[in-house]
């Protein structure tokens, strides 16, 4: 048995491997050396760029402030404490209170957990429908992929904040159900795109090879099509979770996300409307929310332009 | 090109069909029905099924659905019973004042991120076009209501230059008279759409300069400046007009947040008011105008691109 040494290039293993191997085990070292290539590959164009590590870094960071800050730090995130409203940043308080008296380093823990998971999920959802849609859609053709993309057309004619306003007004949000409202028209942007990508790989040979040896329809999507055009997928999951996270702020703001006493960072902003309006100068209820948000949306959309490089250039090596 | 034009705006109406069904289908979500979130939680069973039966909820779905449209046909887009006014009064009295502030921040966005955006591809990779993308991409990952709050505490709090809210009153005529008070909303506004023209022009202009054209113009001794201007330019910002179009619903979106935030007597205040309290008439009729509007910036911009770039042929 030939043995693969860890990180062998792909190009090398011809001669790594002996014509005596079984082709069970030649298969799978290749496919092992093949996905250790792709990943190591891609990661390496991926860490050259500097501003795409650094916005890794941040998410890491703020992952682990939000979920386990609050281990270190803790503070009493359900009771109101009115004796404490809108106190200064102080020792005991190191970024003040709001206008009900919880912490507010405290609240921004809180309510980046709610930010970023109902953003990570909602994400991932509308990805995977939009993907599955978008790639049966194009794989089928004709006028059932036309029908099916006019539906796509007409949701995305509706402002996209209307109708998510319409919805979270009719079911009080929590989490699980601000997932839901996020994705049920996200999914649309995800269908159109990845319905592009598929038309042009219909037509490549592999996928012919499928439905020559009578392989399913469900074949063909689901094992060629979808991991072949991951490259695109994955960048909009980016993408989508700094959206998700942007749009739940929104709904936050004007009092229609999740409810108190859970909070995400739009939420928390939409108290600073209020003191703002009257003249004075709460800056501690704008400033920490706001940046939290605008540097976990930064980070992730220069993750997702890394990513697109990184896989173009990966392609363009090959 | 007729061809193209018919088979485009039978797309639209079919679209248009779609898009009506959903938005009746909507109504039908509010828990209890309509009725019982218009009536409140304490009507009795028996009022809910008068008033059902009143407005013809208890018909057939396709039954409503001509009814409504019919109803929509003749202007009537239904009866707002939290403002007592009709939902088209609302529109003509709130669309102008959103139209204002929504077009004086095109005006502002456009002056800047067309040249600015030409300015970054020509010096691309330059420190002036890596400080104008951080600009951008700040645009595209800040909020716009945080815009909006950030500008009224640095411009209206610390430095007191102008009033933390939009302008106040019923009227256009109202609006334009409070110009300091404008500033602020239209600013905001801006900011957002001015990363979004900056990037696209930026792309664009880059995409340009490497075409054969421009290659051919050079070869001839065309000035730097001309194939810039008389070239390049022409050509990219045939793709911002497509863009134009088919940016409706951000601006749409833009105008709820900016108008909340500025307390703004516009439609997007009018639709927040209305979410507030349940007006599930206004929210249908707003969300259904949006919606044809959008339908007809893209077909618009569609047939637009047809008409001015030759190349196109469907």
């Amino acid at each position: 048995m030939a043995i693969i040494p860890p990180g062998a290039d792909p190009g090398q293993m011809d001669t790594a491997i002996l014509p005596s191997e079984t082709p069970e085990a030649l298969e799978a070292a290749f496919a092992a050396a093949k996905s250790r290539g792709l990943l190591r590959r891609g990661w390496e164009v991926f860490a050259e760029n500097k501003l795409a590590l650094a916005s890794l870094g941040a998410i890491v960071f703020m992952i682990l402030f939000c979920f386990v800050g609050p281990l270190i730090y803790q503070t009493d995130q359900v009771h109101t404490n009115l004796s404490e409203t809108l106190c200064h940043p102080s020792a005991a308080h190191p970024l003040g209170c709001d206008n009900v008296g919880y912490d507010l380093l405290g609240r921004l823990m809180v309510g980046g957990q709610t930010s970023l998971e109902v953003g990570f999920a909602a994400a991932i959802v509308a990805v995977l429908i939009g993907t599955l849609y978008g790639a049966f859609s194009g794989f089928i053709g004709g006028p059932i992929d036309s029908f099916l993309m006019r539906i796509v057309d007409a949701g995305l004619s509706i402002p996209y904040f209307m109708v998510v306003i319409i919805l979270s007004v009719v079911f009080h949000p929590n989490k699980l159900i601000m997932i839901f409202i996020i994705a049920v028209f996200y999914w649309l942007g995800v269908a159109r795109l990845v319905r592009g990508e598929t038309l042009s790989l219909r037509t490549r040979e592999y996928v012919q090879a499928v439905r020559v040896l009578g392989g399913r329809n469900s074949r063909a999507v689901v094992r060629h099509i979808v991991p072949n055009s991951i490259g695109t997928i994955i960048v909009q999951t980016t993408f989508a979770i700094a959206d998700s996270i942007l749009i739940l702020a929104g709904l936050g703001f004007l009092g229609l996300g999740v409810q108190p006493p859970e909070t995400d960072w739009g939420d928390m902003l939409s108290g600073g409307l209020t003191y703002l309006q009257s003249g004075t100068n709460y800056w501690w209820l704008i400033y920490p929310a706001g940046i939290c948000i605008i540097l976990t949306c930064i980070a992730f959309n220069f993750i997702g332009d890394a990513l697109r490089d990184s896989f173009e250039t990966r392609l363009q090596r090959r | 090109m007729t061809g193209f034009l018919i088979r485009r705006v039978l797309q639209s109406l079919l679209i248009l069909f779609l898009v009506t069904v959903f938005t009746l289908a909507l109504v039908h979500l509010f828990p209890g029905g309509p009725i019982k979130s218009l009536l409140g939680p304490r009507a009795t069973p028996q009022q809910v099924a008068y008033y059902n039966h009143l407005y013809g909820f208890d018909q057939p779905f396709y039954v409503q659905y001509l009814k409504w449209i019919q109803q929509i046909l003749s202007g009537n887009l239904g009866f707002s019973t939290k403002l007592n006014q009709s939902v088209s009064s609302l529109i003509a009295q709130d669309l102008p004042k959103t139209v204002i502030l929504a077009v004086l921040a095109l005006i502002v966005s456009l002056a800047f991120g067309i040249p600015l955006g030409i300015y970054q591809a020509v010096k691309r990779y330059t420190k002036g076009d890596y400080i104008l993308t951080g600009i951008s991409f700040l645009g595209y990952a800040t909020p716009t209501f945080f815009v909006g709050l950030l500008l009224v505490e640095w411009f209206a709090i610390d430095i007191p230059l102008f009033p933390p809210f939009g302008p106040q009153g019923t009227t256009v005529a109202d609006i334009l008279s409070q110009p300091r008070a404008l500033v602020l909303p239209v600013t905001a506004y801006a900011f957002v759409l001015y990363a979004l023209w900056s990037r696209y022009m930026r792309s664009s202009v880059m995409d340009n300069l490497v075409q054969d054209y421009v290659r051919t113009a050079r070869a001839k001794g065309a000035s730097e400046r001309r194939v810039l201007w008389g070239h390049v330019f022409r050509n990219s910002l045939m793709s911002i007009v497509t863009l134009l179009g088919l940016s409706l619903p951000t601006l749409v979106a833009g105008a709820i947040f900016i108008e909340v935030v500025f307390n703004y007597p516009g439609m997007g205040l009018a639709f927040y008011n209305a979410a507030l309290n349940v007006d599930y008439q206004v929210l249908l009729g707003f969300t259904l105008i949006a919606t044809i509007v959008t339908i007809a910036g893209n077909l618009a911009a569609d047939v637009g691109y047809a008409v001015l770039d030759p190349r196109v042929r469907y």
